[in-house]
């Protein structure tokens, strides 16, 4: 409200954020730094993509056949202008990786915004005005659960792909891997609002709001989500890695992004083929981004899970 | 030769910028059989006195100097064995909240035949019957079905009541009770009291109880020790203290009580609130609340000083006393 | 009394249904299965009137149904059946857009001023939303110089505004919360237990704050404690509870002078003493019972030293006394009573 925008009180706040129990745990934890570190340098390297990448791998014209399968600058046979070798294209590895990243990383930060959307909506509703409409809600959650998020993708993708043909859902496909892989999690984000809402709403100062005579939407979004954050932010981060997992599975089934247009899943699958032939970098190297991507995304929320248990916190 | 007799205890919590001292220089004696009421507010240090005593101040807690001596010996030297043969067998503690410190998923039998079997070689059925003689004590109705069940079959008094019995179970020569009615109601908490203080009577058994209540502190103990910021501010006998307190805390704490004030007046209220432990002013910690505070009390810390029956750490007490005797 | 009073009290019941939807009602007893819902009785047909300017204290252990009757007049909790009239209006049955001028003439306090405000706002933003909320048409310097007044009445120095409550002591804190009641001004308030969770020597000081503000403003309360020496302070006239009904109604001078329920008078003798050394307090057998599925008769027999079998038998009525006071009880009604 107003008085965070008063100028006087900028600083003080970010001394106490300095000071916060937060901030000194995560200086005193050399994994979490190290984690946010790498997660930094990657984010914004893919950011950055079309500036540090030497080539475009969106251009077929780049690309030259003769230039195919060259291995890394550092192992014979490779070539300078190549650090980490080319593919079975001759495009470019390390610019592929930059761009591939980078979509995945979109894809995985804008299907759990999707998931947020939606399960702190429904959360906060069952929570909040509890009865049948939460017996509802949770019970569509409970189905949808109870379908693994992989094979909902799979028959969504599967049929899209043969309803549109391949060519317009090659074109639309980083939107149909965020809403699939959107909608089919949200129930996480649901079943852990929704626990926490019951436990807020239960507080003395929620029933201080009612008495006041305000409104349930205003009871919910400004007194009782706010108070429900430190559990969204954990699961945000497990969802994440999560998310661009699941894109990279996809992808390598064939049923995500295109060749064209490649995600670190689609690299791990067009190189799959030349492992045997001797070509391990085109998977090898796109898998080790991978892996360690969401490493660094896990080791990040389990150091958030630790600071905001409520029980390790106020000891 | 006192039971217990603690001397110039410091207790230090060591917290993330800075140590925090949340006992300074207490020192007590407690005589065999003798009662006392260690008597403060939330945060004053009263509960980590008890804590201390049995050398069970958990992490960033630890005994800085000092020395605790019970029977003859120094707990603060002691090693675990030894101290786990003094706990729960020569003293026993007594919690508020009867619900945590009985295990849920034993029976009261296997509870209490457990502690007896730690400390002493028994048979199962001796444990029990001694079991069932220490219910019957604490006036528990059919004690021998008591032994088969949970602790939330029983309702709040009963399970104090089951403690108060696991507590006796070992004939300790000192109980430590910490707030032990606190969560119970106030005819309940009637009941509990009378029953504690008849058996530690009978049994020739210590007691320290740590309260905030003064009322229960009255008909309890037979001394009082006042504690403010960590530090004793007044000590000696319960009904001097009540009826002719020195210390103007103690004295605020007294009046401030309802039942103090005629019917209708305004109540006697002490300014402000005590200090955070990181937060403790210079000098007497309590000068900022004080009407009498002097430069002497936001300077330099009041030395404890004896007057009659009482030992006061105020230096306007001091004043007037030493005055005093030079007027006579 | 001709003034006709501000809130009014008729009937009122509250339960609670331990057994929710048709499978928990289920039971397997005796080799049968059979449909058995059990509910708490928390409320059981109790009358009670405030006039303006008085202070009611419903005082009671543990489980008596005080905080429930607190909550039911706030309108958190909705009657099983009764009435509760607010200045002639029947308040219990009004839609939400309705009760809003009553929200602001009726403000609580609660117990615990731990959870009583919101940890994610600051002591100004949880000030200032009532204020805006219930005066849409006060301009920003207007809300601010409105809750710098009642910051200042409560003693917290309104520069403190940008601070979150878990910055201050619990003293501090229930101050900020009697500041949230009083920001919209109101004309009663409901306080539960606001001193139970305090320090003593911060007792007295808040209770000093409410007796303040209800000079000044002229404030009408009902007070819900398990405290009786705070109640002969507090307290115009107090009503006893146990299990969910009133054992006696008094003014507080009568009762304190003589009691008369023999549940009043253990309650009175089992607030520990300062002076008296050995007090020959009344010592009740047994323990509160549970409300649930309440026996027939006195809720208090199983516990009263003067319970015959028509106690047992015949659930006693409130019977007006020489005094004024009002008492439930047979004994006495039948003057059995030493």
């Amino acid at each position: 409200m107003n008085s965070l925008s008063d100028p006087h009180m900028e600083p003080s706040r970010l001394s106490k954020a300095w000071n916060s129990n937060m901030a000194y745990s995560f200086r005193k934890n050399p994994v979490a730094v190290v984690s946010l570190i790498i997660f930094a340098v990657i984010f914004f390297m893919t950011l950055f993509a079309p500036l540090i990448a030497p080539f475009d791998p969106y251009d077929p014209r780049s690309f030259d056949i003769m230039l195919s399968e060259i291995p890394p600058a550092w192992s014979d046979g490779g070539e300078a202008q190549f650090i980490f070798g080319t593919d079975d294209q001759g495009r470019d590895l390390w610019s592929a990786i930059l761009y591939g990243t980078r979509i995945s990383i979109f894809i995985g930060l804008a299907a759990v915004a999707l998931q947020a959307v939606l399960g702190i909506t429904m959360g906060l509703i069952a929570g909040y005005v509890g009865g049948r409409v939460d017996s509802i809600l949770m019970r569509v959650a409970d189905i949808q659960l109870s379908f693994s998020t992989l094979m909902v993708a799979i028959i969504f993708l599967a049929i899209t792909q043969a309803v549109f043909g391949s060519e317009t859902f090659n074109q639309y496909a980083i939107y149909m891997l965020v809403a699939v892989i959107g909608i089919a999690e949200w129930p996480q984000y649901a079943r852990t609002v929704r626990a926490t809402v019951l436990a807020e709403k239960k507080k003395e100062y929620v029933d201080a709001a009612r008495v006041m005579g305000f409104g349930p939407l205003r009871i919910m979004v400004r007194h009782i989500l706010p108070n429900s954050v430190s559990p969204i932010f954990v699961i945000s981060t497990v969802q994440v890695a999560n998310a661009i997992i699941s894109e990279a599975s996809l992808s390598f089934l064939g049923l995500g992004m295109p060749v064209s247009q490649p995600s670190l899943g689609s690299l791990i699958s067009s190189g799959f083929d030349y492992i045997f032939s001797g070509s391990w970098w085109i998977t090898t190297i796109p898998g080790v981004v991978l892996v360690v991507l969401v490493l660094v995304i896990n080791l990040l929320g389990d150091w958030l899970r630790d600071v905001l248990n409520p029980k390790l916190y106020k000891g | 030769m006192s039971l217990l007799s603690v001397r110039d205890l410091v207790v230090k919590f060591a917290m993330r910028n800075n140590t925090v001292t949340a006992l300074n220089k207490i020192s007590f004696d407690l005589a065999r059989g003798e009662r006392i009421g260690i008597v403060g507010e939330s945060g004053a240090g009263k509960s980590i006195t008890g804590f201390s005593i049995l050398n069970l101040l958990s992490k960033p807690g630890y005994i800085d100097s000092g020395s605790i001596t019970f029977d003859g010996e120094d707990i603060t030297q002691m090693t675990d064995p030894q101290l786990r043969d003094i706990r729960g067998n020569r003293i026993a503690m007594i919690f508020q909240d009867p619900m945590v410190t009985l295990n849920p998923v034993l029976t009261i039998g296997q509870q209490m035949v457990e502690t007896l079997q730690a400390h002493r070689r028994l048979s199962k059925s001796d444990a029990e019957q001694i079991a069932i003689a220490k219910l019957r004590e604490v006036y528990i109705p059919a004690p021998e079905e008591r032994l088969a069940q949970y602790p939330h079959e029983l309702s709040g008094g009963m399970r104090q009541r089951i403690i108060i019995a696991i507590a006796l179970l070992l004939d300790p020569q000192l109980i430590i009770a910490d707030e032990p009615t606190t969560a119970l109601d106030v005819t309940i908490q009637a009941d509990i009291m009378e029953l504690l203080l008849e058996l530690c009577q009978s049994n020739k058994v210590s007691l320290i109880l740590i309260t905030h209540d003064l009322g229960v502190v009255s008909q309890m103990t037979e001394r009082t020790l006042v504690v403010y910021a960590g530090r004793i501010i007044e000590a000696g006998p319960t009904r001097e203290i009540i009826n002719d307190p020195q210390h103007p805390y103690s004295q605020g704490l007294i009046n401030a009580l309802p039942q103090q004030t005629p019917r209708g007046e305004k109540l006697k209220q002490i300014p402000g609130a005590m200090p955070a432990l990181s937060a403790v002013p210079d000098g007497c910690a309590f000068n900022p609340r004080c009407s009498f505070a002097t430069d002497t009390c936001r300077k330099t810390v009041p030395e404890v000083t004896r007057i009659d029956h009482l030992e006061v750490a105020c230096h306007e007490v001091r004043r007037h006393h030493e005055t005093e005797e030079v007027a006579e | 009394m001709t003034q006709a009073p501000l809130l009014n009290i008729s009937g009122l019941h509250k339960q609670f249904d331990l057994d929710q939807g048709f499978l928990e009602t289920v039971k397997f007893k005796g080799g049968k299965i059979t449909r058995e819902a059990r509910s708490v009785h928390a409320v059981n047909n109790v009358d009670l009137s405030i006039n303006r300017g008085e202070a009611l204290c419903v005082v009671g252990e543990s489980g008596c149904g005080k905080s429930t009757v607190a909550r039911l007049v706030a309108g958190l909790l909705q009657p099983t059946t009764g009435e509760i009239s607010y200045d002639g209006t029947r308040i219990d049955t009004l839609p939400a857009r309705d009760m809003m001028p009553y929200r602001r003439k009726m403000q609580m306090i609660f117990q615990n001023p731990y959870a009583s405000l919101n940890p994610r706002m600051t002591i100004a933003q949880t000030l200032e939303e009532p204020v805006r909320y219930h005066n849409p048409s006060l301009d920003r310097a207007e809300v601010h110089d409105k809750v710098a007044s009642v910051m200042r009445a409560v003693g917290v120095d309104p520069s403190w505004g940008v601070r979150y409550p878990h910055e201050f002591s619990g003293g501090q804190r229930q101050r900020i919360a009697i500041a949230r009641a009083l920001t919209v001004d109101p004309e009663f308030i409901i306080a539960d237990e606001p001193i139970s969770a305090l320090d003593v020597s911060i007792q007295a000081q808040v209770l000093n704050l409410m007796l303040e503000a209800k000079e000044e403003r002229g404030l009408t309360y009902m007070f819900i404690t398990h405290d009786l020496s705070v109640v002969e302070h507090f307290g115009t006239k107090v009503a006893v509870l146990y299990l969910g009904s009133v054992c006696e109604l008094a003014d507080t001078r009568t009762l304190f002078d003589n009691p008369k329920h023999p549940y009043t008078r253990a309650l009175l003798s089992a607030v520990p003493q300062l002076k008296d050394d050995r007090p020959n307090h009344i010592r009740l057998r047994g323990e509160i019972p549970t409300p649930i599925n309440l026996p027939a008769g006195c809720p208090f027999q199983s516990r009263c030293p003067s319970a015959n079998s028509r106690c047992s038998a015949e659930k006693p009525r409130p019977m007006i006394q020489s005094d004024g006071s009002t008492v439930a009880c047979h004994a006495v009604e039948e003057d059995r009573l030493t």
